[in-house]
């Protein structure tokens, strides 16, 4: 997985390309622990995400909890596999998805 | 049927991942079913490689068997550990708000929604788990 990051300020969005499974989930959990300091709006960027599995939804779950603290969090230009995931899960429900 | 046998760990789940797809490689599998048997595959591996030998390694056993016309994909997890039926455990809430969310369960609730088929059966001392997917 590749993840970019572009910060303007108090709003930060993560670009999340390839897989959030079991391997690399561990690397966006690390990647935003360090990057959430006065950030109050975070973007996660799904455009080039093919797939997610429980691992994935376990770090954007506890990213969720955290930002809707201290801010917000919108996830966008989720692709079909990914949302069918959102969508069982009723993750679909807890994210603020565009 | 196809298999192989290596070390319960999460090291290994994208060699597991890679017998299943290259199974598939010859068939016509659409994309959407394809991502629906990884994330099966991912789940139920990763759970036997957390949970099945805890806090040892043991061996887990993936089978893989693809029938032509109506296409199907039929795989086999065996393992030797604690006896474990996922499918008596309790589907995770999906219509709760996410601070009272807990991810537990997620995962089996994640291979129940994408597999045609889930079944579970504890013979000679192994832990046998069958899913089955109408691609």
């Amino acid at each position: 997985m590749t993840l970019t990051k572009q910060q303007e300020g108090s709003n930060l969005t993560v670009f999340a390309e390839g897989r959030l499974d079991t391997t690399t989930a561990p690397q966006l959990d690390e990647l935003l622990k360090t990057s959430l300091d006065g950030v109050t709006q975070l973007t996660l960027d799904f455009s080039r995400l093919a797939y997610v599995s429980s691992a994935g939804l376990r770090v954007i779950l506890s990213t969720q909890k955290l930002m809707s603290k201290k801010g917000k969090l919108v996830v966008r230009n989720v692709q079909e596999a990914v949302r069918d995931v959102f969508e069982v899960t009723g993750f679909s429900n807890i994210l603020t998805i565009e | 049927m196809k298999e192989m046998s290596l070390p319960a760990k999460t090291e290994n789940l994208q060699t597991v991942i890679d017998f299943v797809t290259d199974e598939l490689e010859s068939f016509a599998c659409p994309l959407k079913a394809r991502l629906q048997i990884e994330l099966a595959v991912e789940e139920i591996f990763v759970n036997i490689a957390r949970y099945a030998y805890r806090p040892e390694v043991g061996e887990a056993t993936v089978r893989c068997a693809v029938d032509k016309e109506p296409l199907q994909v039929v795989i086999q997890f065996l393992d030797q550990g604690k006896p474990y039926n996922p499918l008596t455990k309790k589907d995770a809430d999906t219509s709760l708000p996410a601070e009272e969310r807990e991810i537990g369960g997620l995962g089996i609730l994640l291979v129940k929604k994408s597999m045609d088929s889930i079944d579970y059966e504890y013979q000679d001392g192994k832990n046998i788990l069958t899913i089955k997917k109408n691609a």
